[in-house]
């Protein structure tokens, strides 16, 4: 079988239309992100607790709710419902001084033992307000130099330019991903962030198969404009594109689906980064090298 | 030919050795799945357990003694658990700011006792009462005209923090006669129905000094303070040697717990609990049955795709899937490296990396083909050509793991880690091992042979 034989889209052609998608996304992320005070993190990044209840019977979620809002800061109470059918409810709040951490646990439990009811404690995590902002910092300076190591390998063996389009392409990935966190209002944890990883080595290794196509092109036809090359290029590596991404989607696909509460944030970030970061090497990353091209040549 | 045979035997011997490093030689029908236990390593979140991260404080030491407090006081913690009888448990340095330690300890049920524990330092001190009991600290100031006397201070018999009123307080003498340091050894006693008591034995000096002390005071009063808590006020009733009891514990966890940190010694830099991580085991297997039943339908998924699109190429590709995640698992088995969720991401990453390898080259094949190669040309050019881009994605892909393991959280570099080794196998098996598929293909046509792709 074989899809997308031999076709020969413009994919440059129409390149103001897709740029276009791209900066209304982009800027809608930001403005949820500067609307709202950046994003949303979760208790790991801010300093917090969450504690996952299991009940057996309908969780009494308003209840546990309206007992702990008044005792402890930022209050929320999430029940939910997965597919295996299990009533699990997430407790968290903030914890804005190292020294509540000592009793938030006891806090929460003497609420859940007030209320009553059959359930057991599934997991709990306090972290200090401390440990939330390194790990907040340590998280952006990771991926800021692994970027920036990734831009450096690929100018490298390829040009500046390119590394420099890959890098672009995939902050736009980032941003994307992140702007649509904030746009559904969903917390960024620290599994959301390996998410984030995952998603930028993804979209890296798309725009990378493409830069690596136009390179080979480029020796064959030196005398063709790179505009053609870069088409043709994209063309001749659309089908393994569609293929490899198709395939990928479908295992992030069914994380989200059978994943589990846990992994939902993972999935949810893995699903848009990969059709983001499927687009973003196609529409982003080699328009960015055409009109680098054509503006070094106007200029020289 | 010959070649080819030499290959298919690698390949073979290297997955027998990955087979036997993942669940070993198994003597009865379930001693594999025991096998497979031991030797893959499950991190905290995925098989349940306790974990804590401590910050010692360490602005009162000089800097030069930072890094020797914080190993005297990683020491303190493994003995106080370790005399908890929880095997398996480990405290390591943790993060970048040198003075956080990580505490690890499996299936704990409870959690509060065992931070309470972790936390306390534990300064035991035996001093001479002056006088007492004051209702309150201005009482005793008021007493003696405002001021304490030269050498002697206060302690109170309740927390500090706590209710103030209700506790009463004794004026002691400034040096304490004997330390924790100076304890041997310290155990629980149970005496029938009172309360149960805390025994302690004394060095050799301190027994002496502790002789000398009794003697002069037969009849006094004395002061055991515990973390600045005055725990009994027991009247020296006999010359004391080397031993001595402790009353004061509410329960007799209370007076384990007091045991178990007088043995280990007090904490040389006080402590505080910056995070708590409690994940029941049966929330860790939920997660495992959920990853794993994900995994399971996204890789039929792929597999049928795989084999609707590519034919036999695709049954190639599945063996090349196969083996990837065999390899992949020995290889953290073998570096001893912890599988936790994120490193579950990594493994997702893998997989699609590795499904990405094979459709690269297997669309090159194709095209190849269609510029009008014979097969065993195709297979040739399709495999070098794709091989360059491979580097390229994988190199790259290391680089970055590279920085995230350098800068990024314990979390993070399991995530580094396991995308590291996930894509040298799948180097080996996408491209050694398939290739060598291919040429198994071609080897039993005559010429011209054809491909199923």
């Amino acid at each position: 079988m074989e899809l997308l034989k031999d076709t020969h889209f413009d994919f440059l052609g129409r390149q103001r239309l897709f740029i276009g998608a791209s900066l209304l996304l982009t800027v809608a992320g930001i403005a949820s992100l500067i609307i709202k005070g950046g994003p949303r993190f979760g208790i790991d990044f801010l300093g917090g607790a969450v504690m996952d209840v299991q009940w057996t019977g309908t969780a009494p979620v308003a209840d546990i709710r309206a007992e702990l809002t008044s005792q402890l800061p930022d209050v929320s109470v999430v029940g939910a419902h997965d597919i295996s059918g299990s009533n699990e409810m997430f407790i968290s709040t903030r914890v804005e001084k190292q020294s509540d951490l000592d009793s938030v646990r006891q806090t929460i439990e003497d609420a859940l033992a007030r209320t009553g009811g059959a359930y057991s404690v599934r997991s709990f995590e306090a972290i200090g307000p401390q440990i939330g902002s390194d790990l907040r910092k340590q998280a952006v300076l990771a991926t800021a130099s692994a970027s920036a190591g990734m831009l450096a390998y690929l100018a490298w063996r390829f040009r500046w330019i390119y590394g420099v389009a890959a890098v672009v392409a995939v902050i736009h990935d980032t941003l994307i991903t992140v702007g649509l966190f904030s746009l559904a209002n969903k917390e960024i944890s620290l599994t959301v962030v390996a998410a984030l990883l995952t998603l930028i080595g993804y979209s890296m290794n798309d725009t990378i198969v493409v830069f690596d196509r136009i390179r080979e092109n480029r020796r064959r036809m030196v005398h063709e404009p790179l505009r053609k090359v870069v088409n043709l290029s994209i063309n001749q590596t659309l089908s393994r594109t569609a293929l490899s991404s198709g395939l990928t989607l479908l295992t992030a696909l069914s994380l989200l689906c059978f994943g589990g509460l846990v992994l939902h944030g993972f999935s949810f970030a893995l699903v848009t980064g990969i059709i983001v970061g499927t687009y973003s090497s196609i529409f982003v990353a080699s328009p960015i090298l055409v009109a680098w091209e054509r503006w070094a040549g106007g200029a020289r | 030919m010959n070649r080819l045979r030499k290959q298919t035997l690698l390949i073979l011997a290297v997955v027998a050795a990955c087979l036997l490093g993942i669940v070993g030689v198994p003597a009865t029908p379930t001693a594999w799945r025991d096998n497979f236990r031991r030797n893959i390593h499950l991190g905290l979140d995925l098989r349940g357990g306790v974990s804590f991260i401590l910050r010692v404080k360490t602005e009162d030491v000089p800097n030069a003694r930072q890094s020797d407090v914080v190993e005297q006081t990683r020491r303190v913690l493994e003995r106080r658990i370790n005399a908890f009888g929880l095997s398996e448990s480990q405290v390591q340095a943790y993060g970048s700011r040198g003075n956080e330690l990580l505490v690890q300890l499996p299936d704990v049920r409870d959690p509060a006792r065992i931070r309470q524990a972790l936390a306390s330092p534990t300064v035991l001190e035996w001093y001479r009462v002056e006088s007492g009991p004051y209702a309150s600290a201005n009482e005793a100031k008021a007493q003696h005209g405002g001021i304490l006397p030269w050498g002697t201070r206060l302690f109170p018999t309740q927390p500090a923090g706590a209710d103030k009123e209700g506790g009463a307080w004794y004026l002691v003498t400034g040096a304490p006669v004997i330390r924790g340091s100076d304890l041997r050894d310290a155990r629980v006693s149970s005496n029938g129905m009172s309360l149960p008591v805390t025994t302690f034995s004394l060095s050799q000096e301190a027994a002496a000094r502790f002789e000398t002390y009794t003697r002069a005071n037969l009849g006094k009063r004395a002061a055991i303070v515990l973390d600045g808590r005055i725990l009994s006020v027991p009247v020296i009733e006999d010359v004391i040697r080397d031993s001595g009891q402790i009353r004061g514990a509410r329960s007799l966890e209370e007076a384990q717990d007091l045991a178990v940190n007088l043995r280990s010694g007090a904490l040389p830099a006080a402590v505080e609990v910056i995070q708590e991580r409690t994940v029941e085991p049966s929330l860790g297997a939920d997660s495992i049955r959920h990853g794993t039943r994900a995994a399971a339908a996204g890789l039929a998924a792929v597999v049928v795709a795989m084999l609707v699109y590519y034919r036999w190429a695709g049954a190639n590709a599945t063996l090349a899937l196969a083996l990837n995640g065999v390899l992949l698992l020995a290889a953290l088995s073998w570096c001893g490296a912890v599988l936790t969720l994120p490193g579950i991401a990594g493994v997702v990453l893998t997989i699609g990396m590795a499904v990405d390898s094979n459709v690269l080259i297997f669309e090159r094949i194709r095209e190849e083909l269609r510029a009008g190669k014979t097969a065993a040309g195709a297979i040739a050019a399709g495999f070098s050509r794709a091989f360059g881009t491979l580097v390229d994605t994988h190199v790259t892909t290391v680089v970055s793991c590279a920085f995230l393991f350098l800068f990024g959280t314990p979390a993070v570099r399991g995530f580094a880690v396991t995308l590291v080794i996930g894509l040298v196998t799948n180097l080996f098996t996408s491209v050694f091992v398939s290739r060598v598929a291919f040429d198994w293909e071609l080897s039993r046509q005559r010429a011209p042979a054809t491909l199923s792709i």
